[in-house]
């Protein structure tokens, strides 16, 4: 904390405090929070009615985050911070009752469902049977009592227990097993229905139950966060919430979620890529001076070249060679490069791509007019020719295929990138060829997904080839990347 | 200073007035904005009702609506002023012909307020009667562009070499967009208070068609609304816009549709997606459900 910051908080009351404590929560999760952020986040507050909590929240996010990939880890993070303000995360004790939280509407709720007067009465039957009417009707009430039933119920929720959310809630939702209530919704509905459902009313009410049942899940998670807050404190709970921020997520540990995450991200990245080679292109409008011209011009001067003339530049076509090792070590990597080789070709003309685990086989065609990347990636992986012997990784073999059959057509126009971690389990590096690359390609980089520190040790070469590459970089995250393409043009 | 707004509430009310309908993060921002007297940076999907925000806004105070559209290639002379040099060489021309005016006296003369020209973002802070300045699209602007922009949305004044400092008449209500192809700096977004617009969630986007739509069955806005949002499910490189979510639904209504059955949205669904394949991949979402389960009812 600054001087000024400290200052700032001192002169204002506990609110201050408060907001200092969250904003040093904030940068600790990785947000860039800066001084004056701060400092216009203390004033808007004044502005708000605290009890508002919505407002609160609204005004703290649009002070404090400017970016909306950092949105979940703020909301996550206040909702921590704050959950013992407001009367809607009141919480006595550990002890929740069931019937005391339910806030029913009357107006809502006409019939009542049977098991409302003592949550923990109800066998697990009972239970499952509750929340399969709550579902059906889409009673939030209902079901935000039910999600704090099941986490009672299920989670096994111990004080001082060292164990992070993710843990109880998976142990609540594999006793709630959503998938099957999703069916048996499904088929009541069309049970319910006089005539068959149509395709579209079928995905239609589908997706609504889907809605329904992410909302209990997220209650569900915002039940065991109130626990645990209850049992450790605001401050401890939010260090053990600290997740990387999208940009810093490491490919090779992403979980399925991250992973739509970050093909979304890569998008901009690739539009952000060609748009710089655009721009180069048409700020440097001059080209090499033109010698001719400039002397036929310089007769009008009596022989004295006043007008220099130049040429007209060629607009530099780029062509760029992606060579990927999809092989096992490096699979979570592999498949987000096959996003990023997708996303990069659909930016420019003159991609080729290739893949290689011990063999290579050029995949460029997969890519191209293909608007279903799934589809794409599939291909890859079932038509691509990559294996030759055992399929482990060879980068050395794989690299001879490369030079023998593709070495022609690397010209000085292309860029090179070669992606993988250059784990060669023993094999020949064969980095001559490496070599004979740069020599003929305009430049050659490597993007390796190992942490730096892991280089070179085992059966890693990666230094052998970076001795003939224009630069080899630790590619592990959005960040990185986005460096890298930043310093690429 | 007196303030636009009293309230979340009124703005929520006036916008409502103007057919805009706000969510709690578009009030509270709005009304930020006003009490703090800093711009908005809106940021979100193309067709969410960014730029239609600071159109209603302006509309529901009352204020005239003063847009800059940025592009690549923007720059002071298009964003801030220029001065009008050929009225100056006329002033010359007609000093000079006296004879005896000292050219200082001239310089002075050329480079006053009748000779400059107001762009936007000057004619903003220069107004007397209230305004909303609107910058559309401020990602479409190089890195180096938006420097140009942050001496008034910091301060609310251009510097102008020649003249000095102008500064605001009043504060006027400055709202920013941007579609977030580029990260914008950290020194723009610093002085911004920011808002993501995402899609509307089903109630407010079924309310949205409801009041743009007025002629529409509350049955038929529901299952627009519903449809839209499972096709925005999908994997799709333009998902439905609001406007087309809108362009939808009039058009079912001049069809006369009053439930939308699997041929209906196949036929009309090109209203909604604009390339081919995301067409292509919605009507086999469409139709490919009821094969599946057409096989299984028919099994069991």
């Amino acid at each position: 904390m600054t001087s000024t910051e400290a200052a700032f908080s001192a002169k204002a009351g506990p609110l201050f405090d408060l907001l200092e404590g969250f904003v040093v929560e904030l940068r600790n999760a990785g947000l860039p929070v800066s001084l004056s952020e701060n400092i216009d986040a203390a004033e808007a507050v004044q502005h708000i009615d605290i009890e508002d909590r919505v407002a609160f929240k609204y005004s703290l996010a649009a002070t404090l985050v400017k970016n909306d990939a950092h949105w979940k880890t703020f909301e996550t993070l206040f909702e921590v911070y704050f959950s013992l303000r407001g009367p809607e995360y009141a919480l006595d004790g550990d002890a929740i009752e069931f019937d005391d939280d339910v806030d029913f509407d009357p107006g809502e709720q006409p019939q009542g469902e049977g098991g409302q007067g003592g949550g923990d009465g109800l066998s697990p039957e009972e239970l499952a049977e509750l929340l399969y009417q709550a579902l059906r009707q889409g009673d939030e009430a209902l079901t935000r009592a039910i999600a704090r039933q099941a986490v009672k119920r299920y989670a096994g929720m111990e004080p001082g227990r060292p164990v992070g959310g993710t843990y109880y809630l998976y142990r609540t939702l594999r006793n709630l097993d959503l998938d099957s209530v999703l069916d048996r919704l499904m088929e009541q509905r069309r049970a319910d229905a006089d005539k068959p459902l149509s395709s579209l009313q079928e995905r239609l009410e589908k997706d609504e139950y889907q809605d329904r049942i992410d909302k209990l899940r997220r209650e569900i998670e915002a039940e065991i966060r109130r626990r645990l807050v209850a049992d450790r404190g605001a401050e401890a709970m939010a260090k053990t919430l600290r997740k990387p921020l999208p940009e810093d997520v490491d490919f090779m540990h992403a979980s399925r979620e991250e992973m739509v995450m970050l093909r979304r991200a890569i998008y901009p990245l690739t539009r952000k890529l060609a748009v710089r080679l655009a721009r180069k292109r048409r700020h440097k409008r001059r080209g090499a001076l033109d010698f001719r011209n400039t002397v036929r011009h310089s007769l009008s001067y009596g022989g004295v070249p006043v007008e220099p003339k130049f040429r007209h530049p060629k607009p530099a076509k780029p062509e760029i060679f992606v060579v990927a090792d999809i092989s096992g070590s490096v699979a979570a990597f592999a498949r987000f490069t096959l996003h990023l080789v997708y996303a990069i070709s659909s930016q420019f003309s003159r991609v080729r791509s290739f893949v290689f685990i011990d063999g290579l086989d050029e995949v460029t065609s997969f890519f191209e007019g293909v608007d279903d990347i799934t589809e794409a990636v599939h291909r890859v992986n079932t038509e691509a020719d990559v294996v030759w012997v055992d399929g482990h990784s060879d980068y050395g073999h794989a690299l001879e295929v490369f030079w023998d059959r593709y070495g022609n057509d690397v010209g000085p126009k292309t860029t090179v990138l070669i992606l993988g971690d250059a784990r060669n389990n023993y094999h020949a590096s064969q980095a001559w060829i490496t070599k004979e690359i740069q020599r003929k390609a305009r430049k050659l980089f490597w993007l390796n997904p190992e942490p730096k520190a892991y280089w070179n040790t085992g059966d890693s070469i990666v230094g052998e080839y970076a001795s003939h590459c224009d630069g080899v970089f630790e590619v592990r995250n959005l960040r990185q990347l986005e460096r890298f393409v930043d310093n690429l043009v | 200073m007196t303030h636009r707004f009293d309230s979340i509430d009124a703005v929520r009310e006036g916008l409502r007035s103007v057919d805009y309908l706000a969510d709690d993060s578009i009030a509270g921002v709005a009304f930020l904005a006003d009490r703090l007297e800093k711009p908005v940076l809106i940021e979100g999907p193309a067709g969410t009702g960014k730029t239609q925000l600071a159109k209603s806004i302006a509309e529901m105070s009352g204020a005239r609506l003063i847009r800059l559209q940025c592009y690549e290639g923007l720059d002071e002379a298009k964003a801030l002023y220029e001065w009008n040099y050929k009225k100056q060489l006329l002033r010359i021309q007609v000093e000079s012909s006296d004879g005896d005016t000292e050219w200082t006296e001239i310089q002075d003369d050329i480079f006053s307020d009748e000779f400059l020209l107001p762009r936007p973002l000057l004619e903003a802070i220069t107004a007397d009667d209230p305004v909303v300045l609107l910058i559309d699209e401020v990602d479409r602007v190089e890195l180096e562009t938006e420097a140009l922009l942050l001496e008034i949305l910091s301060d609310y004044q251009v510097s102008i070499p020649e003249l000095g400092t102008i500064e605001a008449k009043q504060i006027p209500l400055v709202f920013l967009t941007s579609n977030n192809t580029r990260e914008l700096s950290e020194a723009l977004k610093r002085r911004c208070l920011f808002l993501h617009l995402d899609y509307p969630t089903l109630e407010r986007e079924k309310e949205i068609v409801l009041t743009k739509v007025p002629e529409i069955s509350e049955n038929l806005a529901d299952q627009v609304a519903r449809i839209v949002r499972s096709i925005r499910q999908l994997e799709l490189k333009k998902h439905p816009s609001v406007s087309e979510t809108l362009d939808w639904a009039r058009t079912l209504v001049l069809l006369g549709i009053e439930n939308i059955d699997e041929s209906d949205a196949v036929d009309t669904v090109h209203l909604l997606l604009k390339y081919r394949s995301d067409i292509e991949k919605a009507i086999k979402d469409f139709t490919a459900n009821s094969a599946a389960h057409f096989e299984a009812s028919q099994a069991s």
